[in-house]
């Protein structure tokens, strides 16, 4: 996976922010991607391209329990979201509906990867390389069953 | 050695015992979709279909029950349009327990899960909304999920969960007559963060909880997903077993942690020494002492939701509004139907009506700033729900304080955030 960096340099970034509780009556995919993060970055959606990463600080996802904002993020073409930390609905949303991948990354990785940086993430290595800088950090692995999840492409997809 | 939580997920998942850690597919009991996370279900089955699943039963439609409460009554014909899909949905599906708005009893979901005894301790109920943790309460293990969850729930009846660490909170003693539940867990949530809690259990005992009413523990439960838990949970106890009584079920097999249950940790929290606590913008975390407020000017207070519009939070507002005249546009707003009525016949309907408030139907609509009064750019209020976050009751610029009924009354009654003991 390649692409580019969203940087949002800030802890808590949560589903209300994320996708807007106006909008949770919508279920049409690609209509929530165009409120995605509405909340915190008006100029989101017109910046955002497939394939790009968002990179954040700590409980990313934090708040309601809405799929709306994984799907709004993904159907955005945000591929993955690296962060400090991940609230737990948002994380298991993101793996279990297959629409983006939740990695933790580690403070100094977080510090090190700027707005715009162009980065290559190796789920199989554990490793994220940065194109931009040159530099490669390590991601925290997936536990056991939610790398099964991902590799079977969401939780309907996986034979406990 | 193990705590409530672990037994539960234990006998749940046909094991003799697990450890925080360990990854387990469990059996669920109950599971309840409301008017936006049904819709998203609905969708998740469509896109099951496409790819050639066929999708024509539930694994048990008397496992399953429905609410509508985010968008009703209808904000607009797409709300409404949800309403008709979960309608079809529960018609389709054999689904016999819709709470519909308009037909009797109805509310928010949390609400209804307690108010009509829809989970019962000992068992696993999931449910398309974060603050399930809720009814973890009444001694069950209660956690929320996304749409995609819900929909393996309802084809499988079953779904994993990592069994979590429990923190435990022990209150000693009871609360001041000015202090309430509320009060208490906005003052945990400042303690310990919005990620305090991360996938982790909350349990709450000592005496301060076995002193408190019922409705009072399901505030302090549904607050726990504002430090990130993925449950919280109060031991069954015989205040339990009345209110269940009082609502006709008699019948469950009750799970309580063993004398030496492990717990990651222990807070400690003496009940004399609550004071009335506020959580300033924009976060449930941003907590102060009620009186340190008390010169910000506010433009509205709403009394409503899951968190603090029961019956005990009405009355409390009651017993501040009775004989005053609110300053500020106050509303307020019963969590359920069956509440609405108690109020009306206790008096309380009379008193907030004396004092000018507007009395509305049970939804979520304003709490997730959807509809139904939601916040103009630079409107300052404050409010007994739950969240705080840029925009959560309307404008992004519009700023809500988290506050108890009693707080919330108070303030409404002076127009500034004011601590109930400061009222004239």
């Amino acid at each position: 996976m390649k692409g580019s960096v969203i940087k949002y340099e800030r802890d808590n970034i949560d589903t209300d922010v994320i996708l807007p509780g106006p909008y949770l009556k919508i279920h049409d995919y690609a209509e929530l991607a165009t409120h995605a993060m509405e909340g915190l970055d008006k100029d989101f959606h017109k910046r955002v391209k497939p394939g790009d990463f968002i990179v954040a600080g700590k409980n990313f996802g934090c708040g309601s329990s809405r799929e709306h904002a994984p799907i709004a993020l993904s159907y955005s073409g945000i591929k993955a979201v690296l962060a400090l930390s991940f609230a737990r609905i948002f994380y298991r949303n993101a793996v279990d509906g297959a629409f983006l991948l939740p990695i933790e990354i580690d403070e100094s990785a977080y510090k090190d990867i700027s707005d715009s940086d162009s980065l290559e993430v190796n789920i199989s290595a554990n490793e994220i390389k940065n194109l931009t800088k040159n530099k490669v950090y390590k991601m925290k692995p997936f536990p056991e069953l939610i790398g099964k999840i991902i590799e079977a492409g969401g939780l309907f997809n996986y034979k406990p | 050695m193990l705590n409530i939580t672990e037994k539960i997920l234990a006998r749940a998942s046909g094991k003799k015992e697990v450890s925080p850690g360990d990854v387990v597919f469990v059996n669920v009991d109950k599971v309840m979709v409301h008017d936006v996370s049904g819709p998203g279900v609905l969708a998740v089955f469509e896109k099951l279909r496409k790819k050639g699943m066929v999708i024509d039963k539930v694994w048990n439609p008397d496992k399953v029950w429905v609410a509508e409460d985010h968008f009703v009554p209808a904000a607009d014909k797409i709300s409404a349009q949800n309403i008709v899909l979960l309608t079809n949905f529960t018609k389709q599906f054999g689904i016999k327990k819709h709470f519909k708005y308009g037909m009797g009893q109805y509310g928010i979901c949390h609400t209804l899960s307690h108010e009509e005894a829809m989970v019962l301790p000992g068992e696993v109920y999931v449910g398309g909304d974060s603050h399930t943790n809720t009814t973890g309460a009444l001694g069950a293990f209660a956690a929320g999920l996304g749409h995609t969850d819900v929909a393996y729930v309802l084809l499988n009846g079953k779904i994993w969960f990592k069994v979590p660490e429990t923190l435990f909170f022990k209150i000693n003693g009871k609360l001041p007559d000015h202090v309430m539940a509320k009060d208490l867990i906005l003052k945990i949530i400042g303690d310990i963060g919005t990620d305090g809690a991360a996938y982790k259990t909350m349990q709450f005992g000592g005496t301060g909880v076995s002193e408190m009413s019922v409705e009072s523990r399901l505030t302090l439960t549904n607050m726990t997903t504002e430090a990130g838990a993925k449950s919280g949970i109060v031991e069954p106890d015989q205040k339990i077993r009345d209110y269940l009584a009082a609502r006709g079920v008699t019948r469950y097999d009750e799970v309580h942690g063993d004398a030496d249950a492990q717990y990651e940790k222990i807070y400690e929290y003496e009940g004399s020494e609550m004071e009335p606590i506020v959580a300033k913008p924009f976060s449930p975390e941003n907590t102060v002492v009620a009186r340190d407020l008390s010169s910000v000017e506010l433009d509205k207070a709403y009394i409503g939701s899951c968190t603090g519009a029961k019956l005990e939070d009405l009355q409390a507002a009651a017993k501040i509004l009775k004989g005053r005249t609110v300053k500020i546009r106050t509303e307020i707003l019963p969590a359920a139907m069956s509440i609405f009525r108690k109020a009306m016949d206790e008096g309380l309907l009379k008193i907030f009506m004396d004092a000018g408030v507007v009395v509305g139907p049970p939804t979520c609509g304003a709490c997730c700033g959807a509809h139904m009064g939601v916040l103009a750019k630079d409107e300052i209020c404050i409010s007994t729900t739950n969240r705080n976050f840029p925009g959560r009751m309307g404008h992004v610029e519009s700023q809500t304080y988290l506050a108890s009924p009693l707080v919330a009354a108070a303030s409404a009654v002076t127009g500034k955030i004011t601590d109930p003991r400061d009222l004239k």
